[in-house]
C-alpha cells in the first residue's frame, strides 16, 4: 500500500505516528478485557463439562432406559432403583401450581402497571415488587413449612406436614414479581401508536390492554412466562423444606414428595463420598434438570426471536 | 481497518475539484481529501471527494440533509472509524502526508484535528478538567501555574472566561447551552490543534448565542483552519471564505458538485441545484 | 355495509351528549383493575404476614447471645456467629472476584466489541448463564473448585462459586450503566485525542460508577441470601468454630435458616426466624446503601 503522495516516509516529521507504549498499553487492556469477557463461556464449559463428568460415569452403572422411564427413585437404598420419574412429576406439580398462582396474579399485575396505574401509583408498586424479589428462597421456604402449612391444615385437614400445595402455593407468590417485570417489558415494546390507534376509536383503557397492547405482546408475554417456570423448575430451598424428600410418584398434592433440586439438597446434606453412586446420581439429576431448564429457555429465546421479526 | 486504496499515477490525473477550478491557494492548503469515499457497510456514504481546505480560512460544507457532510467532515480526522461499519477509500491529506497511511495513529490526528459537535457535549466534571483533561491525556506535564494560565487561555480565546471565571469549579454541564458550546471549543483549542471540525454548532442554541459563536469563529481563524457544517445558508454566507456544495447521487451517495469562494457560490453559481440551494429553493 | 347502516348502530348525529360510557363496558374495566390490586395485595399481604410472623417468632430470641455464640443442639443455646462470619468471608471473596471480572466484561462488550459471532457467542452464553438454576452452580462448584482445584468445602470455593453465579448479574447492570452513558461524552473524549482506554477510563466510566455500584450492590445481596449452590457444595450446617482461614470448613446465615427450619422442635423454628430477622436485616441495609449511594454518586445531567 502506497500513496503517491509523498507522504508515508516522512510523516515521521510530524508525529502522526503510533506512540509505542500507549499503544501497547491499549492493546495490552483490550486483551484483558476480551479475556474477562470469555470467561462467560469458559464458565458454560465447565457448567457441561462438570455435569457431563459424573454423569457419564453414572450411566456406566445404571441403564439409561431404567433412568428415563422407571417410577421408583430409591438410589440410596440396599435395592436401588434409578428412575427418574417421580422426582420430574414432582418438579412439574410444584412448578405447576406456582404458576397457577404467578401467571395471572404477575399478568394482572403488569397489565395494571402498563396500562393503568399513574407515575405515583408505579413509583410505589415497583420498589414493592423488588423488595418481594430481593426475599432469599429459604426465607420463603421457612414460611411455608411453618405457617402456609399449618394455615392449610385448617382447610384441609389431611394435609401432610411436607406437602407440593404449600410449596407451590408459596413459590407463586415469589415468581409474581419475576412474571409481572418480565411481562411488563413485553407490553412496553408494543408501539405507542397501537395503543394511540385504538385510544383514538373511542377504547377504553382495558379494551385497549386487553384487546390491543395483549394480543400484540403475546409472544413476548409467553416467553417471559416461560422463563418463570425455568425458575420454579430449578427453585430449591422451597421444594426442600417444604415439599419434603420422598421421592413418591404420585400427584397428590397434600402428600410429600422429592422435586430434583430437593433430592440434590438431600444427597448433599448426607455424607456421601465422592465416586459413590449416590454422588454420582446428584450429578445425573442436575444434568437432566440442566437439560430440562436450559430447553425451557431456549424455547423463550426462540419465541423472542420470533417477535423481533414481527415488528421489523 | 481503514482500507487505502492505490492512487496509480493514472488516478492522479483526475485533479481535484478544487485545483481544477483554480479558487485556492495550493500553497496553503493545510487538509485535502483525494478521492475519498466512505461507506457504512456496503453503502457508499459518500463518494469521490476531492476537496482542499486552505489555511486560516473557514470552508463550509452545505447541502441537503443526508447527502454526507457530517460523513465527509468525520472522516478528516479519522472519527468515522469508531462507527463499526464504518469504512474509507482514497486519502485524506494532512500538510501532504495521508492520514489514512497504515502507520498513522487515529488518536494523534484527533489531536491536531479537534472537533465541535452539534449537541454541546460538555464531560460532566468541572469547567476547569472539561479544558485540562484534553492536555492531561495528552502527556502534558506542567506546574499547576502552567496549567491554569492555559485553563484561562482557552476560556478567553473561546470568549467564555469572562463568564466562568469566578466558578471554574462548577459543572461544565451546568451551563447554559451557548456558553456549554464555546466551553467545548476553548476544551478543542486547549489542545492546540491546527484544523478545527464544526457540525452544526449553533444549531442547538438560540439566535444571539450563535451570533456569539460566529464572532467567535471569525476571531479564531486568525490562528486555526475551520470547516465547518451547516444548515444555515446565512450563517455559511456571513462567516465563510470556501463553501463546498453537496449533493446526493441517485444511489444515495454523497458528492461535491461545486466547490468555489463563498461569494461566488452565493452570487453566481455554475450549477443550477446550487443555485436552487442557496436561495431556499430546494431542500 | 351501507353507511346508513353502520350509523344506525350508533347514538343518532343529533344527539351532542358526551356523557359515561356505558355501565357494563366500565364495569369490566373496574373488575381488571380490582383483580390487579388484588394481586399486588395477596404478595404484599402474603410478605407482610411472613414479615409479621418472623417478627413475632424470631424477636424474643434476637438477643446479644444469639449474635455472639456458635450453634447448638439446644435451641436456647444456639447462635449464628460463625454464619455471620462465614456470610461475610464468602461474599468478600464473591465481591473481590466478580466485581472486578464482571466490569471489565461489561466494558468489553460496550465499549471494544466488535458485532462479530465471537461477540455474539459471548452475549448468548450471559443470557443462559443467567437462567442457569443456582443449585447447577453448585455441582459446578463441587466439580471444579472442590475436587478440581483441591479446596475442598472451604469458603474460598463457597465465594468463587457465588461470584460465578451472580457473574451474568453483574455483567447485565454494569453494560446497563456503561450504555446508559451519553455518547456525546466519547466523541468530546476521542474528539481531542483521547485513545480508547482514556476515554473509557476517565469519561465513561466515572459517569457510569453510580448505576455499577448499586447494580452490583444488588447482585451482592442476591449472592447474601443464596442457600442452594452453598448446600450442594457441601458447606456444614453445624459449625460449631470460627474458620481459620478461607480454606477452612464454613457455613452461612441462609444455611443455618434451613438448617433449624428443617429440624423438628418448634423452638429451633423461632431460632430460625431470629435469623431471618437478622438476615434481612442485613439485606435491608444493604439494599438502604446502594440507594444512599446512588443518590449521592448521581452526576447533574
Ligand atoms: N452510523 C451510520 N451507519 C450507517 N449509515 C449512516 C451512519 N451515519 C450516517 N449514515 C448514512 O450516511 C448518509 C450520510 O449521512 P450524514 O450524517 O453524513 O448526512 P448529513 O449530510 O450530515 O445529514 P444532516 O444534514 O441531516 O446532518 C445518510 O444516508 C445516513 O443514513
Ligand atoms: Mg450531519
Amino acid at each position: 500500500m502506497s500513496m503517491a503522495a509523498p507522504s508515508e516516509s516522512s510523516n515521521a516529521g510530524l508525529g502522526l505516528q503510533q506512540r509505542r507504549p500507549h499503544a501497547l498499553g491499549e492493546r495490552f487492556i483490550s486483551i484483558l478485557l476480551m479475556t474477562a469477557a470469555a470467561l462467560s463461556v469458559v464458565t458454560t464449559f465447565a457448567i457441561v463439562l462438570s455435569l457431563a463428568g459424573d454423569t457419564v460415569a453414572f450411566f456406566r452403572e445404571v441403564s439409561v432406559i431404567e433412568y428415563l422411564t422407571g417410577t421408583l427413585w430409591t438410589p440410596l437404598f440396599s435395592n436401588p432403583r434409578f428412575g427418574i420419574w417421580p422426582l420430574i412429576t414432582a418438579t412439574f406439580m410444584t412448578s405447576a401450581i406456582a404458576m397457577l398462582v404467578a401467571v395471572p396474579f404477575g399478568l394482572a399485575i403488569a397489565v395494571y402497571l402498563s396500562e393503568f396505574a399513574s407515575l405515583r401509583a408505579r413509583s410505589l408498586i415497583k420498589p414493592l415488587l423488588e423488595v418481594l424479589a430481593g426475599i432469599p428462597t429459604v426465607v420463603y421456604g421457612y414460611f411455608a413449612l411453618t405457617a402456609v402449612t399449618p394455615f392449610l391444615r385448617g382447610f384441609i385437614p389431611e394435609i401432610k406436614s411436607f406437602n407440593s400445595l404449600s410449596a407451590g402455593l408459596v413459590m407463586g407468590v415469589m415468581i409474581i414479581p419475576i412474571v409481572a417485570s418480565l411481562t411488563e417489558d413485553a407490553f412496553n415494546a408494543v408501539p405507542r401508536g397501537l395503543r394511540e390507534g385504538a385510544y383514538g376509536l373511542g377504547a377504553m383503557r382495558h379494551e385497549v390492554a386487553l384487546r390491543v397492547v395483549f394480543p400484540a405482546a403475546l409472544s413476548g408475554v409467553a416467553a417471559a412466562l416461560l422463563l418463570a417456570l425455568s425458575r420454579a423448575v430449578g427453585e430449591t430451598m422451597i421444594v426442600a423444606l417444604a415439599a419434603g424428600q420422598n421421592p413418591t410418584f404420585t400427584l397428590d398434592p397434600l402428600v410429600p414428595v422429592s422435586t430434583m433440586t430437593a433430592y440434590i439438597v438431600q444427597v448433599s446434606l448426607g455424607d456421601t463420598p465422592y465416586g459413590s453412586i449416590g454422588y454420582k446420581t446428584i450429578f445425573a439429576v442436575g444434568a437432566t434438570l440442566f437439560i430440562i431448564t436450559f430447553a425451557i429457555n431456549f424455547g423463550s429465546t426462540l419465541i423472542v426471536r420470533r417477535f423481533r421479526e414481527r415488528y421489523d | 481497518m481503514p482500507v487505502l486504496i492505490n492512487v496509480t499515477q493514472k488516478e492522479r490525473e483526475t485533479e481535484p475539484i478544487s485545483e481544477e477550478m483554480g479558487v485556492v491557494d495550493r500553497a496553503n492548503v493545510v487538509l485535502e481529501t483525494q478521492r475519498l469515499s466512505v461507506f457504512y457497510g456496503n453503502f457508499k456514504a459518500i463518494h469521490d471527494v476531492n476537496l482542499s481546505f486552505q489555511k486560516n480560512k473557514i470552508t463550509a460544507l452545505i447541502g441537503p440533509s443526508g447527502c454526507g457532510k457530517s460523513t465527509l467532515l468525520r472522516a478528516l480526522n479519522r472519527m468515522n472509524e469508531l462507527v463499526p461499519s464504518a469504512r474509507a477509500e482514497g486519502a485524506v491529506l494532512y500538510r501532504g502526508h495521508n492520514l489514512y497511511a497504515p502507520n498513522v495513529d487515529p488518536v494523534e490526528v484527533r489531536r491536531r484535528i479537534g472537533m465541535v459537535f452539534q449537541k454541546p457535549n460538555p464531560f460532566p466534571k468541572s469547567i476547569y478538567e472539561n479544558i485540562a483533561f484534553g492536555l492531561r491525556i495528552n502527556g502534558w506535564k506542567g506546574s499547576k501555574a502552567e496549567m491554569d494560565d492555559i485553563v484561562e487561555r482557552s476560556l478567553r480565546r473561546a470568549a467564555l472566561w469572562d463568564e466562568v471565571k469566578d466558578k471554574l469549579k462548577q459543572l461544565g454541564t451546568s451551563l447554559s447551552g451557548g456558553q456549554q458550546q464555546r466551553l467545548c471549543i476553548a476544551r478543542a483549542i486547549a489542545v492546540e490543534p491546527e484544523v478545527i471540525l464544526m457540525d452544526e454548532p449553533c444549531s442547538a442554541l438560540d439566535p444571539i448565542a450563535t451570533l456569539k459563536i460566529e464572532e467567535l469563529m471569525i476571531e479564531l481563524v486568525k490562528q486555526y483552519t475551520i470547516i465547518i457544517v451547516t444548515h444555515n445558508m446565512q450563517q455559511a454566507a456571513r462567516v465563510s471564505d470556501y463553501t463546498a456544495m453537496m449533493m446526493m447521487r441517485p444511489d444515495r451517495s454523497g458528492e461535491v458538485i461545486e466547490f468555489d469562494t463563498t461569494e461566488t457560490i452565493f452570487t453566481k453559481p455554475k450549477d443550477k441545484r446550487t443555485e436552487d440551494y442557496v436561495s431556499g429553493r430546494f431542500g | 355495509m351501507a353507511t346508513s347502516e353502520i350509523r344506525r348502530n350508533f347514538a343518532p348525529a343529533e344527539d351532542m351528549s358526551f356523557d359515561a360510557i356505558q355501565g357494563s363496558r366500565r364495569l369490566k374495566g373496574m373488575l381488571l383493575v380490582a383483580f390487579s390490586i388484588l394481586a399486588l395485595a395477596v404478595g404484599v399481604g402474603m410478605v407482610l404476614t411472613l414479615l409479621i410472623d418472623v417478627l413475632v417468632r424470631g424477636l424474643p430470641w434476637l438477643d446479644w447471645q444469639f449474635l455472639t455464640s456458635f450453634d447448638s443442639r439446644f435451641p436456647e443455646r444456639a447462635g449464628i456467629l460463625a454464619a455471620m462470619v462465614g456470610t461475610a468471608l464468602t461474599i468478600v471473596i464473591t465481591v473481590i472476584v466478580s466485581l472486578p471480572v464482571g466490569i471489565m466484561s461489561a466494558i468489553y462488550l460496550e465499549e471494544y466489541a466488535r458485532d462479530n459471532w465471537f461477540t455474539r457467542l459471548i452475549e448468548i452464553n450471559i443470557a443462559n448463564l443467567a437462567a442457569v438454576p443456582s443449585i447447577i452452580y453448585g455441582l459446578l462448584g463441587l466439580a471444579v473448585f472442590v475436587r478440581f482445584f483441591g479446596l475442598n468445602r472451604s469458603i474460598l470455593a463457597g465465594g468463587l462459586t457465588l461470584a460465578l453465579l451472580v457473574l451474568p448479574i453483574i455483567i447485565v447492570v454494569s453494560r446497563e450503566a456503561i450504555r446508559s452513558v451519553p455518547n456525546g461524552i466519547r466523541q468530546a473524549a476521542y474528539g481531542i485525542g483521547a485513545t480508547q482506554w482514556q476515554t473509557v477510563w476517565h469519561q465513561v466510566l466515572p459517569v457510569a460508577l453510580p448505576g455499577i455500584l448499586t447494580g452490583n450492590i444488588l447482585a451482592a445481596s442476591r449472592a447474601i441470601g443464596e442457600t442452594a449452590p452453598l448446600v450442594t457444595l457441601g458447606a456444614l450446617t453445624f459449625i460449631p468454630f470460627l474458620p481459620k482461614d478461607l480454606l477452612d470448613r464454613f457455613t452461612v446465615l441462609p444455611i443455618v435458616i434451613f438448617n433449624w427450619s428443617s429440624k423438628p422442635q418448634r423452638e429451633f423454628h423461632d431460632v430460625a426466624a431470629a435469623a431471618i430477622i437478622v438476615l434481612l436485616g442485613i439485606l435491608l441495609l444493604i439494599n438502604l446503601l446502594a440507594i444512599v449511594l446512588r443518590q449521592r454518586l448521581r452526576k447533574q445531567f
